[in-house]
């Protein structure tokens, strides 16, 4: 069976098509090019160089998120609306696990890291590509912190946001805190079909509603329910 | 040969996620909109956040509804348009990459549609266009007057300075205390008054056709403001008569003096605000005793929908125009001949 694996949860593009558990393509890229622009034009590229019509695509990865919101939702648009049309099953892997199955060779704990601004990260603890405690999430960098200083294990930490919180991390962390090699820092299309291919296929209907995991409310949101809560603080 | 052309249309510029199928850019097949007002009303207006995350929800299922009302299979079509712009940028994009992969898994081509462009073809699935033709265009982000002297050509001959005359609508309405949307709102107290406070007309410089209503709008905060610190009652209906008198009298005026200057065949309304009874009205009767025909797409063809932008495609592929898969969502596009 032909997988076609999408990843556009952040600035890193990666688009996989996998062919009975072999890697036929894989076109990775972290250079800033807005998806809209650059996902579709490649899954044309990376088909087309493996002589694959769309037609003959038997199943659909994609990330799911979390990480940013408009890039999960081009990934997730393009996968589920192929999915749909070419009434094949959609599989969707975690923008997380996507990032830490890079590093599932590694015998102690894996972070995956990304940043959310503001001291902010989405992040997890994983060990052997499935979490070990922390589970995916929008987190306070020092909580990620505070909980890794409670283990003994050495901690590999993954993704091209590490640089941006390294000193902090190591600060912590100490020796115990690895970086990854930067042939490990990007999301690989070819890992979120790997994880896919572990999972149930869903059934076809189910594509219509698949949606994003953005482990986030919206800030309109947040900011609603902060004035409700007021407004019933002052009635009481 | 009798031509028989099938576009699938997709629109998702701003809070409606829509698909359609129109026949030889005239006919409708199938017309689905899935409408997120409820979602956004609690804030007051479109949080373009909430109508990304909703038009993912809704895309497909919007499509396939499409497609299946009108019995028809991916096979049956012969392009996909799109909207590529103007609009809220995180939810152009997800038509737009909808409509890529639809368009791709189906080997369909693909055509990315000005959504001013669709509200003005709007008016082709009423009737045929007659060139050369004047378009008032009037919506939440919009306010043009636009000379076409055949198909897919588009003269801006006016537009606003400031405000959008639906932006001045809701932000009146919010003065107002009305709920969102409030553009129809005012336009009910409006028909109900019979007595209007009078607010200044903005005609601008001599023969201008452009357009400013952030005076107007200013003007009716002031007597808002002033009635409450004089402790008067303000009669909601008298203000929201007298604010849409000022706006419909400033189009209608505007509109029939660049009828008549460029000598145009027919004139017609576009938009969501053309949805507005008194706006209609008072241009329906303009353009009646001028001689001038005049036409304005049924309510459910004015707000946005697909198989305007499906009518509009269907003539731009004729002409040749094409996208390619790197389409990028254009939230400032400007109008452009299809040439
Ligand atoms: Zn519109």
């Amino acid at each position: 069976m032909i997988w076609l694996g999408i990843d556009t949860s952040n600035v890193p593009l990666s688009i996989a098509v996998v062919q009975d558990h072999k890697l036929l393509v894989e076109w990775t890229s972290s250079v800033k090019v807005t998806h809209s622009v650059g996902a579709m034009p490649a899954v044309e590229e990376a088909l087309k160089h493996a002589n694959i019509k769309p037609k003959e695509i038997g199943a659909i990865a994609v990330a799911e998120g979390p990480g940013s919101y408009t890039g999960v939702r081009i990934g997730v648009t393009i996968a589920k609306t192929m999915a749909w049309t070419l009434k094949i099953p959609l599989v969707g892997v975690s923008s997380l696990q996507t990032l830490a199955g890079n590093g599932s060779l590694f015998e102690g704990l894996v972070c995956p890291i990304m940043d959310a601004r503001r001291e902010n990260v989405f992040s997890a603890i994983y060990k052997n590509g499935v979490v070990a405690d922390l589970a995916d999430g929008h987190y306070a960098l020092e909580t990620i912190l505070e909980k890794l200083s409670t283990k003994e294990e050495k901690v590999l930490f993954v993704g091209k946001d590490v640089s941006i919180h390294w000193e902090v991390i190591q600060g912590t962390l100490g020796e115990r805190a690895i970086r990854a090699p930067f042939n490990l820092d990007l999301p690989k299309a070819s890992v979120v079909i790997e994880e896919a291919l572990k999972k149930p296929l869903p059934s076809i209907e189910e594509a219509h509603h698949f949606v994003p995991d953005y482990k986030r409310i919206t800030e309109a949101e947040a900011n609603w329910r902060a004035e409700q809560k007021k407004v019933v603080e002052q009635h009481e | 040969m009798m031509k028989n052309q099938i576009i699938l249309g997709i629109e998702t510029s701003c809070d409606e996620t829509a698909a359609s199928i129109v026949r030889n850019g005239c006919e409708i097949v199938s017309n689905v909109v899935s409408s997120q007002i409820e979602s956004h009303k609690r804030f007051g207006g479109v949080v373009p956040e909430i109508a990304s995350r909703h038009h993912v929800e809704q895309v497909t299922l919007v499509i396939e509804e499409a497609l299946k009302q009108a019995n028809m299979q991916p096979n049956d079509l012969d392009a996909v348009a799109v909207t590529e712009g103007p609009g809220l940028v995180g939810a152009l994009l997800i038509g737009i990459n909808a409509a890529k992969a639809f368009a791709f898994a189906n080997q369909l081509p693909l055509v990315g549609v000005h959504h001013i462009a669709g509200h003005i073809y709007a008016n082709q699935l009423v009737a045929p266009m007659q060139f050369p033709l004047l378009a008032l265009v009037v919506s939440g982000g919009h306010t043009e007057i636009v000379l076409m002297r055949d198909h897919g050509s588009f003269e801006l001959i006016g537009e606003t300075r400031d405000d959008a005359a639906g932006e001045a609508y809701d932000k009146v309405a919010r003065v107002l205390k009305l709920p969102y949307p409030g553009g129809p709102h005012i336009d009910r107290l409006a028909q109900e008054s019979d007595e209007a406070i009078a607010f200044p007309r903005v005609w601008l410089e001599e023969g201008s056709y452009d357009f400013s209503f952030s005076g107007l709008k200013s003007a009716v905060i002031n007597y808002m403001h002033n009635a409450e610190q004089r402790g008067e009652i303000v009669k909601p209906q008298a203000v929201a008569a007298g604010f849409q008198d000022s706006v419909v009298e400033v189009l209608t005026a505007k509109t029939l003096r660049a009828a008549k200057e460029f000598n145009v065949k027919q004139v017609i309304a576009a938009g969501g605000v053309s949805a507005n009874k008194g706006l209609r009205t008072a241009l329906e009767e303009t353009f009646k005793n001028e001689g001038i025909p005049f036409t304005v797409p049924p309510l459910f063809l004015c707000t946005d929908n697909a198989a305007m932008i499906a009518a509009a495609g269907s003539v731009m592929f004729d002409k040749g125009q094409r996208s390619t898969m790197a389409m990028n969502g254009r939230p400032g596009m400007t109008l452009f001949d299809w040439n």
